[in-house]
């Protein structure tokens, strides 16, 4: 048998930020062509858009938008505590600091779904 | 000497048996199955060497001093990289069980001997090596522990070269050209020493594609390093000390 790839230092908190970081980034990236193609929507005159927007009022693309706001938010405090590491002076409590992103984003996401339900 | 002496076990007696999976081969092996006496305060490296003096003198496998000096023994434990020497059984047996192979992101020499081989040849793409500015015959350079430089190498200096942080970084697994986390800190603590004259070509160094630039953050080598250093600060400094650089035209 080969080598095993050992992989359990993945459990660290930091490494599952980093990941979080990162998965977030690749699906805000899917999501932005979706964003201008329906924008784009407004060049055929504003009847195209807005009904479009109303076909987006299921409930399936709240929770999407939510999910939307979720990754935003996690991507943006993440980006922020990455850059404050890499051009600041090195700040202690890195683990806190990255579960707070992921809180905070969470309760972004659940704040913005209580004000569209 | 009364009853109660004569009847306590000495301190390295065994407390029952631990099952023992150690990696035999190369990069192509299997693991092979021992049973080893527990004993009070043992560490992983005991373990490996009761396998090699009492079970099987043909295991492979490298350590010198013993106490977390020299950075020979490092082994992958239970899927995690540690030195061996300083890791008690009793902290990482999982259900009577424990697994040992050798470092990840290395290759095998044999059993649990990683070759350690490209681990400094990336010290030397780093250019680790201290670059001096003056002559044997100069004074020695007093040099102040309380100047901002000196804290800064003061913070990193203490590597054993052990190699743990090189197998817990998934950058090094990715990225055949990546110098890993040992090497850049290695580098970090150059940039800051005064005395050192090479760093023209160090900071050109580590600027390039597998330099410091190429660290996702992830902080693993932080997180594992078994003497307490921080690799992803000394990298974060080397991004701003090559950015700088960058600014004021010195990198071409």
């Amino acid at each position: 048998m080969a080598k095993p790839r050992n992989t359990t230092y993945r459990r660290e908190p930091l490494w599952r930020a980093a990941m979080v970081h990162r998965i977030s980034g690749l699906l805000l990236a899917c999501f932005l062509p979706l964003h201008f193609l329906a924008l784009a929507l407004a060049l055929d005159g504003e009847q195209r858009l807005d009904g479009f927007l109303r076909w987006t009022d299921q409930p399936l693309f709240k929770v999407a938008e939510t999910v939307l706001v979720g990754l935003l938010a996690v991507h943006l405090l993440g980006g922020i505590r990455v850059l404050a590491i890499e051009n600041l002076p090195w700040r202690p409590g890195q683990k806190q600091m990255a579960m707070g992103a992921i809180a905070v984003a969470t309760l972004v996401a659940a704040a913005f779904l209580v004000r569209i339900v | 000497m009364s009853a109660a002496d004569t009847t306590e076990k000495p301190r390295d007696a065994a407390h029952g048996t631990i099952e023992v999976s150690i990696w035999r081969g190369r990069d192509e092996g299997r693991y092979e199955t021992f049973r080893v006496p527990m004993r009070e305060s043992q560490t992983v490296l005991d373990i490996v060497t009761h396998v090699q003096r009492h079970l099987d003198p043909t295991l492979a496998y490298r350590f010198a001093c013993r106490v977390g000096v020299c950075g020979s023994c490092a082994m992958t434990v239970n899927g995690r990289p540690r030195w061996t020497c300083r890791t008690h059984v009793s902290k990482v047996v999982e259900n009577g069980r424990i697994e040992i192979g050798p470092l990840a992101n290395l290759p095998v020499i044999k059993d649990l001997a990683a070759d350690m081989s490209p681990f400094f040849e990336k010290w030397q793409e780093a250019k680790g090596a201290f670059t001096p500015s003056k002559t044997r015959e100069a004074d020695i350079e007093p040099i102040s522990p309380e100047t901002r430089e000196r804290k800064i190498i003061d913070a990193a200096i203490e590597c054993i070269n052990c190699g743990v942080c090189f197998a817990a970084c998934d950058t090094v697994r990715w990225n055949e050209d990546y110098m890993g986390p040992a090497a850049l800190n290695r580098a970090w603590t150059l940039v800051n020493d005064v005395r050192d004259a090479g760093n023209a070509a160090r900071v050109h160094a580590v600027a390039q594609g597998g330099g410091c630039h190429a660290c996702h953050t992830h902080q693993s080598c932080e997180q594992h390093c078994p003497v307490g250093l921080n690799p992803t600060a000394s990298i974060a400094g080397l991004k701003r000390r090559t950015m700088q650089a960058f600014i004021r035209g010195e990198l071409e």
